[in-house]
Order: C-alpha cells, then structure tokens, then sequence
C-alpha cells in the first residue's frame, strides 16, 4: 500500500532521514520505535507530505506521491493522522471537528457528515460531547476526537505519532483502547509509539530507527524477543 | 465673576456662533472621519492580502517574488514620515487630481497597510502551527484551512491591536492639513485665526479628539468581551 524507495529528508545540512526504504502492506500495524530524535515523526510526517522528502520515492496505492505533479490534497484526503498533541480544532465544536473536513470536501454531505460524527462519537463514548468545544475535554478525550475526525474520511491508512505521549497517565488506556479497536477492524496503521507494550500485541511488525535509518524490523517477537541489533538491544534495554 | 463669565461667553460667541463657525467644525469632524475610516478600511484590506502573501511564501516558500514585493512595502511606508507620503502623494503621484480627501484616504490607508500587515501576521503565527497542520492532513487546501481555522483563531489576536492602529490613524490624520483638507485639526486652527483666540478652539478640537477615542475605546472593550465569551478555552 506505501512503498518508500530511498527517502531522504534534510533540515539544513541536518540529514534526518538516510536513505530509507520500507514497504508497509494492506492491512498490517506497523509500530515504529526508536529513541527521541531518530526521525520517527519526520518519517510519518513525510508519508503524507506534511514535510516534503529531498530524495527517494513514496509510492501510495500505486501513485508516486512524491512527483511535484501529484495532489497533495488528494493524497492527505486518504490517510488519516493523528498527533501527539491532538491538534483539534480550538474554535469549533466537537462535532464541527470531525465534520469539517468530510463536508467541506464535498465527500458527504453536511448532513451525512453528521450522523456519522454522532455515530463516530457513540463508539468513543463520548455523545454527549457534540456540542462541547476542545477546550472543555480532557486529554484523553480530545485524542480520542481527534482519532474519530481522521476516520470520519474513511481513510486507507492511519498513521499515529505517538498519541498517548501527551497524556496523564490514567488516560492513555482510554486512548490505546480506541486505537486497538481501529486496528481490529482492518486498517492500515503506521504507529510511532513509546509504548512497547502496546507495540508488542497490537502491531503486526515493529521497525526500529535510529539516526535516520531503519536498523531493523520484524515481527514483535523478533524484535522484542530476539533482538539482533546492538543500538536496538541498547534501545530495549533502556525503555523495557 | 462676571467678568470670567462674560470672558466665556464672548468666547463661546466668537469661537461657535459668529459667521456660523460651528459649520467649520463640523466640516472639520466630517472630513476627519471619512479620512479615518476610509483610511482604515483600505488598510485592513492591504495589511490582510499582503499578510496572507508573507505568511503563504514563508509556509511554502512560493510567491517569492510577490513577498520581496510586499518587503519593499512595508519598509517604505514603516520608515518615512506619513506628512512626507502624503505630500509625496499630493504633489507627485497624484499631481493630476485636485481632491485632497479622496488622496489622503488613499496615502493614510496605504501608510496603514503597513502597519495592519504586520498586526495580521503576528496575529496569524500566534495560532499554533499544529491547527494548520491538523487541517492539511485531512485534505483540506491551504487556503481553506487559513479560513476555516486558522483565521477565526487569529482574529482574536488581531482585533484589539487594530483598534489601537485605528485610534492610532484617526490622530494622525491631524495632519491632513498639509495637503490643503479641512479636517477636525484645520478646523480649530482655522478659527483661532479667526478670532485671534487660541483658547477654545484648540482645547475644544483636542477635546472632540478625545472623545472619539474614548469612544473607539470603549467600542473595541465591547467587541473583545464578545469574542471572550465566545471563546470557549
Ligand atoms: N522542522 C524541523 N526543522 C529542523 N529540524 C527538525 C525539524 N523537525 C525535526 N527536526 C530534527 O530532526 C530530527 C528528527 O526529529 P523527529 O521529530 O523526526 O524525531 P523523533 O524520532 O520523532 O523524536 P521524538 O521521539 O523526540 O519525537 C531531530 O534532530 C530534530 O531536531
Ligand atoms: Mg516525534
């Protein structure tokens, strides 16, 4: 579903991203791990243009996204992200988050676009909060929206940059249970995570990077179970 | 006491009544705020477009040409004298036309710009990067983004400022005079040759000033405890 050939992606002379290639299929969970400033969410972040790759390809169903010709907006319209710090809209209601985008864009209409928010916010639990605005939620519950207004597009992939770093602890279980539900209905998900428990049983294959290249990747017993390389059992060593 | 009164009221007399000099004044007060508010409104308009085209060019680095453009801009209007650009507009550009009031509309509201450019850009980096952010990733162009989320967040941060640029504007008009309009100021000075009395012409042109801006003052209190109430953070 996104093949990344050779990517590339400097700040400055920085060079954040070295070459990296990947192939993340149909329907797998990938986690990403590695430590702080490794390029986990520059990575994520190029995987739908939010920054734009200096080298190498990103293929995504088949399309050259990195091809100056392509719609970025098209693009974006099929992949869903979340953020580490929520990123809800401020000035609009609850409801109006996650049935901006859909409407606006003509993918349903104002109407539709609303039930199925409702019928979004009923599976996080959270009906009651049409009408609120991000202000007035909790950490949690402000991820949890966030999580259901990129699923109000009907994405192919999701791609999570660490969404429960942000929070009080006693809310990360809330939000990793929405995510894990997302996962079990089917979808595509890239996750960058600092939470190998949660890397360990959700995700179908963990990728390790560190200093801008993909160290190793495996399933979770491999990399958790057997890990190969030197920077990652250090990085294991440290986090476990 | 008599005397002080009687002071007073030759004062009143000549100042407002004799040859209906009160006429002046209103004259003046018209002219004054059809330069301020006409100013302000070209103003916005300009400091809001080549806001929009600085923020745009920065965020994606197109537009360079138009953005050095607006650079210019902004340092020539913010480094010279607004007497100057209006004589300059007076004398030179608009030597062809003989309406002092239309062309200082247009020099104090372009001298706006510059200022109202700033205040909006300020105003629109103030709101975190993560809203436009969170809006492109869902498909939503830039522009829709800057107008269904970035802007109305940036609009609280804009609004009191421009009101001080607007009170700020109404006082610099004052200067109208140079270019032969009869504004609020010209009017005072006006009659105080007039009656070659400087008293009450003055001090009452200072105080219509002032109650102007006593009145945007309060005006703009109102506005932002609206939008305070709105804003549900
Ligand atoms: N916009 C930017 N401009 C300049 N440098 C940047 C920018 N974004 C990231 N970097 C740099 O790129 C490197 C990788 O950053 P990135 O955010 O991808 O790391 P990360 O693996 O997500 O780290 P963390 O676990 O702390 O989130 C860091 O050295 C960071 O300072
Ligand atoms: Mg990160």
């Amino acid at each position: 579903m996104i093949v990344v050939e050779g990517l590339v992606k400097k700040f400055g002379g920085n060079t954040v991203l070295d070459d990296v290639s990947e192939h993340v299929r149909s329907g797998e969970k990938v986690a990403v791990i590695g430590p702080s400033g490794s390029g986990k969410s520059t990575f994520l972040r190029c995987l739908n243009l939010l920054e734009r790759p200096d080298g190498g390809k990103i293929l995504f169903e088949g399309e050259d996204i990195t091809d100056p010709k392509c719609d970025a907006d098209a693009v974006r319209r099929r992949m869903g992200m979340v953020f580490q710090h929520f990123n809800l809209f401020n000035n609009l209601t609850v409801l109006k988050n996650i049935t901006l985008a859909p409407a606006r864009l003509k993918i349903m209409t104002e109407t539709e676009a609303e039930e199925s928010a409702r019928a979004l916010l009923a599976r996080i639990g959270l009906p009651e909060k049409a009408d609120a605005y991000p202000s007035m939620l909790s950490g949690g519950q402000k991820q949890r929206v966030a999580i259901v207004r990129a699923l109000a597009m009907s994405p192919r992939v999701m791609l999570f940059d660490e969404p429960t770093s942000a929070l009080d602890p006693e809310m990360v279980g809330e939000v990793l249970d929405v995510v894990r539900e997302v996962a079990e209905g089917g979808m595509t998900m890239v996750v960058v995570t600092h939470e190998m428990g949660f890397a360990r049983e959700v995700a179908s294959r963990v990728v390790f990077v560190d200093g801008g290249k993909i160290k190793e990747t495996g399933t979770p017993d491999e990399i958790f179970g057997a890990p190969r390389d030197p920077r990652l059992r250090e990085f294991l060593s440290k986090v476990i | 006491m008599t005397e002080a009164l009687d002071w007073l009221a030759r004062q009143f007399t000549i100042t407002f009544i004799t040859g209906n000099r009160y006429k002046l004044f209103l004259t003046g007060l018209r002219n004054t705020l059809i330069i301020a508010f006409g100013a302000v409104v070209i103003g916005t308009f300009i400091g809001a477009v080549v806001a929009m085209i600085r923020v745009h060019s920065a965020q994606s680095g197109k537009l360079r040409a138009l953005d050095r453009l607006c650079g210019a801009y902004l340092a020539v209007f913010r480094g010279t004298p607004i007497v100057v650009q209006l004589l300059i507009m007076y004398y030179i550009v608009f030597a062809f036309i003989d309406n002092g009031i239309s062309i200082a509309v247009l020099a104090f509201g372009i001298n706006s710009g510059a200022y109202v450019a700033e205040i909006v850009r300020a105003g629109i980096l103030a709101v975190d990067i993560g809203q436009t952010e969170a809006g492109r990733s869902l498909g939503l162009s830039s522009g829709q983004t800057m107008r269904l989320v970035v802007l109305p967040q940036a609009i609280k941060n804009i609004l009191p400022a421009l009101g001080n640029e607007l009170i700020a504007l109404l006082k610099d008009t004052s200067v109208a005079g140079y270019v032969t309009v009869k504004d609020l100021a010209q009017a005072g000075e006006n009659v105080r040759t007039l009656t070659a009395e400087p008293y009450f012409s003055l001090i009452f042109v200072a105080a219509v000033y002032f109650l102007l801006v006593m009145g945007i003052t309060k005006a703009l209190r109102a506005v932002e405890r609206r939008l305070a109430r709105s804003d549900r953070r």
